[in-house]
């Protein structure tokens, strides 16, 4: 019974993730022999290249500079949010969790588009400024509006990054601060210890493993992240995934771009452990 | 060609329409004998790239139906059929990637006794060194790589050299370049004073170093979207396919567009039969009713890129023949150099020298 139950799943991992990741890990072994052959011949010489080039490492420090600023932002945006999710009652909880999730039914690239418009010289934010700007007079006093410079540029991709990935980070804090027994926070409130105190002393622990889940489902996937630098960053927005993705197209260098691919998910899976092992050792058996 | 939305859209939506060609490839590809071909055709396209009925017309000429799937960049193209043909009969890579595909054994010779209309291509198309005798590839469209600009942002002294792109804070953070490594280095070194197709390491150095020294005034490197920034005023000046910029001229008299002093890319996109078409019999067909005086000029006075064929121009208005955004002069087109393919060890060059142009 168990293997007739979990044999739709076990199909999938194989087929579908490890059989693929098999096939990237084998290359990243690989030499190119031809335009479109290549041989895996367990040379280490890619991962040498890309560790030994600065230029790769440099972009990599930059792609977790950026992740790590952006999956804070997320952070800090997403626990009022999902606060007051889990405060309202009936039909509001519904709707603002709806409105958390409806932008997963607009594709991506399109969401990626509308910042363009949003954000550009002649854009939405620029122009709203403008109005406020005018009708304030501003402009009889320190001249015309002068529009900010607000895509292409790391601000952009940041921005980008956090309005993508939000929703990956409401849901688990949403999920964690229902679960969290309202009873403790007026036990504190009653025993005297003051709103924030009670914030970082009570909720803040207790919503740990939803902040932890939250972090790492935003922080990994925005590592990878290429499309919105690609659309949205100006000169130097290069991130690792751009690097990643042109060795499987214009540098039709695939085992460079496996080995640098793996090279990422040894950094995620060793800073994954590290978390385990530090969670392992202040709590005992509690991960 | 290019007017494409973006790498990734196109990459995302002919996945898609990718696998429904492998689909399609599966139920009949090779069982078949040729004259039994069933009446239909997949085409690998460009966005914006043939005419707005010309796949209609193809069909009330023939009766076969023609599926067309759009890809963004000649990367993915090659990509998409370097593990195996997913199912398409026609294609059409641009000159250095023919070349790349022949070697790369992608392609299947054509039979030119099938495709009488041949006939219709001018004399100077009907060879080149990247398909000699032009057994694998007939030309499509052709043109150049262009600096468009604001007309009313440059002033007095328009820009004639790469130099206001590439060597200069004149139009500092209204710049856009292309995206890819090839054309924007490949320019850098014609300002440079050196060939596009150079593999010189050191004359590459010095290109990239050109391009840093340079990127403060450089706003961004657009994935071949330069003629929106321009359109929407983002940019001043913008390197772009010279179709994709006549697409914006049109639509406002402020812009224009100029081959640098220095010369450009001169690009040749080509059809193509891939090896491993299930139709190939139909892809014969197909290309010879593109290459027709009257499809052809259709196409080309709808995406308005320069035509090969003598006929279709023949048929088509002056403002269309006499353009000189469409058809460079001949002491223009004498400074440009089409791109070669120039080994994976050069592309290496020019992808590291980019990575770190993108790092800086």
């Amino acid at each position: 019974m168990f293997w007739f139950l979990a044999a739709p799943g076990t199909f999938w991992l194989v087929v579908f993730f490890l059989a693929p990741l098999a096939i990237v890990w084998a290359l990243s072994f690989g030499e190119q022999t031809s335009l479109v052959d290549t041989e895996i011949t367990g040379t280490l010489e890619n991962y040498v290249r890309a560790v030994g080039t600065p230029v790769y490492l440099q972009i990599i420090w930059k792609s977790l500079w950026i992740s790590a600023i952006a999956t804070f932002l997320c952070l800090v945006v997403a626990y009022p949010v999902a606060f007051l999710i889990s405060f309202v009652r009936g039909r509001w909880k519904m709707l603002l969790l709806v409105a958390v999730i409806l932008p997963f039914w607009i594709n991506l690239l399109i969401r990626t588009y509308a910042l363009l418009a949003v954000f550009r010289t002649r854009g939405f934010v620029n122009f709203g400024f403008e109005w406020i700007y005018n009708t304030l007079w501003l402009d009889t006093i320190f001249g015309r509006f002068q529009p900010l410079e607000l895509l292409y540029n790391n601000f952009s991709v940041t921005a980008g990054l956090v309005y993508v990935f939000m929703p990956f980070m409401v849901l688990p804090l949403y999920a964690s601060i229902e679960r969290l027994d309202k009873s403790y926070l007026e036990a504190s409130l009653d025993l005297g210890a003051s709103q924030t105190r009670t914030f970082f002393r009570i909720t803040v622990p207790l919503t740990m493993p939803g902040i932890v889940s939250g972090i790492i489902l935003v922080f990994i996937p925005m590592l990878g992240a290429f499309l919105i630098p690609d659309l949205l960053g100006g000169t130097n927005a290069q991130m690792i995934g751009n690097v990643i993705e042109r060795q499987f197209k214009a540098a039709n260098d695939y085992p460079f771009g496996a080995a640098l691919s793996f090279l990422l998910m040894y950094a995620t899976f060793g800073a994954l452990a590290l978390r385990a092992f530090m969670a392992g050792r202040k709590s005992g058996m509690e991960i | 060609m290019k007017r494409r939305f973006s790498p990734m859209m196109a990459s995302r939506r002919s996945f898609l329409a990718g696998t429904g060609a492998i689909a399609a490839g599966l139920t009949f590809a090779p069982y078949k004998s040729f004259a039994a071909e069933e009446k239909k055709l997949n085409f690998y396209n460009w966005d914006t790239y043939i005419g707005e009925t010309t796949l209609d017309d193809f069909k009330a000429a023939t009766g076969i139906e023609a599926s067309m799937d759009l890809f963004a960049d000649n990367d993915e193209l090659f990509a998409k059929l370097k593990e195996g043909n997913p199912g398409y009969d026609v294609i059409v890579p641009t000159n250095d990637y023919v070349e790349r595909m022949i070697k790369s054994d992608m392609l299947m010779p054509l039979d030119h006794g099938k495709i009488p209309n041949i006939a219709n291509i001018e004399k100077p198309f009907l060879d080149g060194a990247f398909d000699p005798g032009r057994k694998y590839s007939l030309p499509y469209m052709w043109g150049t790589i262009a600096l468009g600009y604001r007309i009313s942002a440059v002033g007095d002294t328009p820009p004639d050299s790469w130099g206001a792109a590439y060597d200069s804070d004149k139009y500092a953070g209204r710049v856009s370049l292309l995206g890819d490594a090839q054309n924007v280095i490949g320019h850098a070194l014609k300002y440079l004073g050196h060939s596009f197709n150079s593999t010189n390491p050191a004359e590459i150095k010095q290109a990239e170093e050109l391009i840093i020294a340079n990127k403060k005034n450089i706003k961004v490197f657009a994935d071949d979207n330069g003629q929106d920034l321009l359109a929407s005023g983002e940019v001043d000046l913008a390197q772009e396919w010279n179709g994709d910029i006549l697409q914006v001229m049109e639509e406002d008299d402020d812009i224009t567009l100029v081959v640098p002093k220095e010369g450009g890319l001169l690009w040749q996109d080509c059809l193509c039969i891939a090896k491993g078409a299930p139709h190939p019999e139909n892809a014969h067909v197909f290309i010879d009713f593109l290459l027709d005086a009257e499809a052809g000029a259709a196409i080309a006075d709808f995406i308005q890129y320069a035509t090969p064929n003598g006929a279709a121009k023949k048929l088509m208005s002056e403002e269309y023949t006499k353009n000189p955004a469409i058809f460079p002069t001949d002491e223009t087109l004498a400074r440009c150099e089409p791109a070669i393919f120039l080994g994976a060890e050069v592309v290496r060059l020019y992808d590291e020298a980019w990575t770190r142009i993108n790092a800086a």
